[in-house]
């Protein structure tokens, strides 16, 4: 059978959406249908003393406005569900619906107004009189370690609410010897997600069949599924999560919110369909971001560059509640090794509460972070030497010899942490070549002696994909003859429905715009874990292969006992099982299908349970490791501070390709938000903790004058999964801020400038240069 | 009387969108964007920023293209409105813009698609055959968080040579 695999292979997914015609969340219609709006707290910490709802509910066209009282009556509780994972968060921390009499944060929600649009709903938002006591805040994270630091919740006793260490080896005395060593502070910051579309819930509740139908642009609709169902206590069969089409995530629509909590309870109360969507100052606001790390490290390493030891602390900024376990924390820990050896190595992050908006991964997940540091380290040993940076490089990455590796380090799971493929060397020498990197010194020499600036930097990364439990794929030929997939991961603009169209196509003979994909309708198949981690090619991909060919097989078994041939003289082509050797003796797939829904009263064929369907799980056993070498050459303005990136490239590994339009595509959407971490995106907050960034004219998204063009060179090695798939969705992400703040470093060679932060913006490049 | 109570005032605009002639009855502060979306259900117009700088609710208007997200549905009575939803040919064939971009795979998640659309649109109509450099400038005040933007420009520059042959 021919295999699509690996082909270039155009969207299916584009045609709704060059036309207008795709449903957004926000599109969706629903007749009798109210809309919400949120009142907000302006301040980080306050107390509420009263709430004065009467001149809102005066205004016309309101219909009622839910505060705390009303949650906690109706549910008995205020907490949201929370996944603790291992980490076990103080009870302070733990996030809640509506908050009683103590906000925390810019931005949490007090009350929801229910309205007959959305215009009158924020009338009636701003009609609301809240009188607030301000309290002091938190808002450097570094601040709230301090002995006489305020607290960000009035019931907390400390600020530094937990602490991951990733530890193996014995680095102490490897700083007592005749090793090199320096030490580094790095500090770091990470915004907010920014999808282009923000969040959004429908809930619609029918009183007379105690159903609860909810549309949500999220990541995770089978995790939203599960918690109202806990929540309301309704069995999963009456509650249906429904994605519509999402416009991005990026780790933002990955948390489950109190606002879609509150929407869904305000339905079931007032028994009418109801509507909340997000809007940019909310998405600041409200919705998680990544944000500020305070890294120390030190290093020990021998007169050729040879690392021995890493140890260090980190503190991150965690926000007023945590609302899963501490993932970033615990990536930023586990990950500075990378692809590198490290022989000895203790990493402390300390994850410190601030009286800000909740930080949960944003593409990339604390790899970034961790990434820079190591990278950093790389960059500051090769100029102590005065060895190339790329050599250095190849000098500790873990050769293809010793891969398999193992790092003494236990995974999340519990398992050992084995990097399961990869070439790091071959990726890097590769990246070297292609980007002319020997050669770039002497075109760094005339142009300063034209008085430009330019630089190169390079860099290696190396980030965990396809994260289990699980992931399912259920794949169905229906009594129409048409291919329908159904699947728990969440389509948000990654191509989804293609690969999995794709993987699908290549095992029943069909073309991949033949086969439908139904992306996170919790109703047509019952469990399922969602968008994140760069997962779904690996957990699903693997899931819809393993289904479809079970399905095939099914088609092939039953198409031999009705056409009286042996299975092996059949083969599936054109929507119809054939002989190989007559192709007039066929079977559409609809009178297959049929057959295996059986008639009254005879029984099926032996060996053939009912319905020519399957439903698959996949569960990993083991991780997939993919990794990527990026080059970036910049050019800096010494007077402006302006950096320009004029090339870009990268050496990426993310195994078996299923569809390299795609890989493609979100390795160069991941570089773009790394470019983005590198040189302009700041969330920034006040030093009471006042968001002083709400709008995109502060918040600078990269544009299409900021982003190069991302040459793309592939080099895989196959991961241990059925297809040999890794994921993508970060990998561009994770080295690109390392890549470039290396290029712009070594640009300023000249001013011995040394680059300790990221982002870095014009102006602080011009005072660096300064100084 | 409270400061935020709204004395709302009601007009019928008259405008032509997407080559239809359309009447509404609008709230003065009702935005274009909001007056398509919900007003006239041409979802397709989005809406990523209500402040004016991400560039996803751009739309024509008398062939200019402006941000419908500042824009009041009372300031473009008798004018001529061109969505996303007005590019394909009536017997449903994509343009050749919309066409590129499907080629080039200029959208993931297709939410500042629309908006990208319209903006090449007028630049396209202005600049025949415009260089990389010259894209980039025409949709800088276009944010998409997916692709990057290359893949953008590489499906504004192939439908730019394909517009070119057509004419």
């Amino acid at each position: 059978m021919d295999t699509l695999i690996g082909e270039n292979r155009n969207r299916l997914e584009d045609f709704t959406l060059l036309r207008g015609q795709a449903i957004f969340l926000d599109d969706i219609k629903i007749p009798l249908m109210k809309e919400c709006a949120f009142l907000r707290s302006p301040h980080p910490h306050a107390l509420i003393k009263s709430i004065d709802l009467a001149p809102a509910l005066k205004i016309p066209g309101v219909e009622t406005i839910f505060l705390y009282d009303d949650i906690v009556s109706f549910f008995g509780t205020n907490q949201m569900p929370f996944d603790q994972g291992d980490f076990v968060a103080p009870k302070w921390s733990y996030p809640i619906i509506l908050p009683q009499y103590e906000v925390c944060f810019v931005g949490e929600a007090i009350a929801m107004v229910v309205a007959e649009n959305r215009y009158i709903a924020e009338d009636a938002v701003n009609a609301i009189r809240v009188d607030y006591e301000p309290l002091p805040a938190v808002s450097d994270c570094r601040d709230g370690l301090r002995n006489d630091s305020c607290f960000v919740h009035q019931s907390s006793n400390r600020n530094e609410i937990g602490s991951i260490i990733a530890t193996y080896g014995d680095c102490d005395p490897c700083f007592n010897s005749e090793l090199f060593s320096f030490s580094l502070s790095l500090k770091q910051h990470r915004g907010g997600a920014h999808p282009m579309e923000g969040r959004g819930v429908i809930a619609s509740y029918d009183p007379k069949n105690k159903f609860m139908c909810v549309w949500s642009s999220t990541q995770k609709p089978h995790k939203l599924r599960n918690v109202l169902s806990e929540l309301f206590q309704m069995e999963e069969e009456y509650v249906r999560v429904i994605l519509p089409e999402v416009g991005g995530g990026f780790g933002a629509k990955a948390a489950i919110y109190p606002e879609e909590l509150i929407v869904a309870f305000a339905s079931r109360k007032l028994g009418c369909p109801l509507k909340w969507t997000e809007d940019r100052r909310e998405h600041f606001l409200s919705a998680i971001q990544e944000r500020d790390q305070y890294w120390s490290v030190e290093v020990a390493f021998d007169s050729n560059g040879i690392l021995a030891a890493i140890r260090g602390t980190a503190i991150h900024d965690q926000g007023a509640y945590t609302l899963a376990e501490f993932n970033i924390p615990y990536n930023c820990a586990y990950a500075v090794p990378g692809p590198y050896i490290v022989p000895n190595y203790h990493m402390e992050v300390k994850v410190v509460e601030t009286n800000k908006v909740a930080t949960v991964p944003v593409r990339g997940a604390g790899f970034p972070e961790a990434n820079f540091v190591m990278e950093r380290i790389m960059d500051h040993i090769a100029n102590d030497l005065g060895i190339d940076r790329a050599e250095i490089r190849r000098r500790n990455l873990i050769p293809v010899d010793r891969i398999p590796y193992e790092v003494p380090l236990k995974a999340r799971d519990g398992k050992p942490m084995i990097y399961d493929s990869g070439d790091f060397i071959g990726c890097l020498d590769h990246a070297l070549k292609v980007s002319s990197y020997q050669e770039f010194s002497s075109q760094q020499q005339a142009a300063l002696a034209e008085g430009r600036y330019i630089g190169i930097g390079v860099s290696n990364m190396l980030k965990v994909t396809g994260r289990g439990p699980f992931e399912g794929g259920m794949v169905k030929i229906s009594r129409t003859g048409t291919v329908t997939i159904a699947t728990g991961a969440a389509a948000m603009g990654q191509g989804t429905k293609t690969f999995l169209a794709t993987i699908c196509a290549t095992e029943l003979g069909l073309c991949p715009s033949q086969i439908k994909v139904i992306t996170g309708d919790t109703s047509l198949i019952m469990h399922g874990v969602g968008g994140f981690a760069s997962r779904q090619a690996v957990t699903a991909g693997n899931a819809v292969h393993l289904a479809s060919r079970q399905v095939r097989q099914k088609a092939l078994l039953v198409s031999s006992h009705i056409l009286e041939r042996p299975a092996d003289d059949l083969y599936l082509a054109d929507g119809k099982v054939q002989d190989k050797k007559d192709s007039t003796i066929n079977l559409p797939f609809s009178e297959i299908s049929k057959a295996c829904s059986g008639a009254k009263g005879y029984p099926l064929p032996d060996g053939v349970a009912p319905g020519l369907e399957k439903t698959v799980y996949f569960e990993p056993k083991n991780l997939a490791y993919a990794n990527a070498s990026h080059v970036a050459e910049v050019e800096v303005d010494t007077d402006t501070g302006y950096v320009s990136i004029n090339k870009y490239l990268v050496i990426n590994d993310s195994g078996r390709i299923i569809n390299p339009v795609i890989v493609n595509g979100q390795i160069r959407g991941g570089v773009a938000h790394g470019i983005g971490n590198a040189l302009l995106e700041w969330m920034g907050y006040d030093g009471d903790a006042q968001p002083v960034v709400t709008t995109f004219a502060e918040y600078l998204l990269p544009t299409s004058n900021d982003v190069p063009n991302i040459e793309i060179y592939h080099f895989p090695t196959l991961a241990k999964n059925p297809i040999g798939v890794k994921g993508v969705g970060e990998v561009g992400t994770i080295c690109a801020a390392a890549t470039v703040i290396s290029a712009v470093e070594n640009a300023l060679r000249p001013f011995n400038v040394q680059i300790s932060e990221a982002p870095i913006s014009p102006e602080r490049l011009v005072e660096l240069i300064h100084q | 009387m409270t400061d935020t109570e709204q004395i709302s005032t009601i007009s019928r605009v008259s405008l032509e969108v997407n080559g239809v002639s359309r009447e509404v009855e609008v709230e003065h502060r009702l935005t274009l964007a909001d007056c398509l979306r919900h007003k006239l259900n041409l979802t397709g117009t989005h809406i990523g920023c209500e402040h004016g700088a991400c560039g996803s609710c751009t739309v024509l208007v008398d062939k200019r293209a402006r941000r419908s997200c500042l824009t009041l549905a009372v300031q473009v009575e008798g004018a001529s409105i061109l969505t996303v939803e007005g590019l394909a040919e009536p017997n449903g064939d994509l343009h050749p813009l919309q066409t590129a971009f499907h080629n080039n795979h200029g959208l993931q998640c297709g939410f500042c698609t629309p908006g990208l659309l319209m903006t090449l649109m007028e630049f396209l109509s202005e600049n025949q055959d415009p260089t990389e450099d010259e894209v980039r400038e025409a949709i800088s005040g276009n944010l998409c968080r997916c692709t990057g933007y290359q893949s953008i420009v590489g499906s504004a520059i192939q439908a730019a040579s394909i517009l070119r042959q057509s004419r």
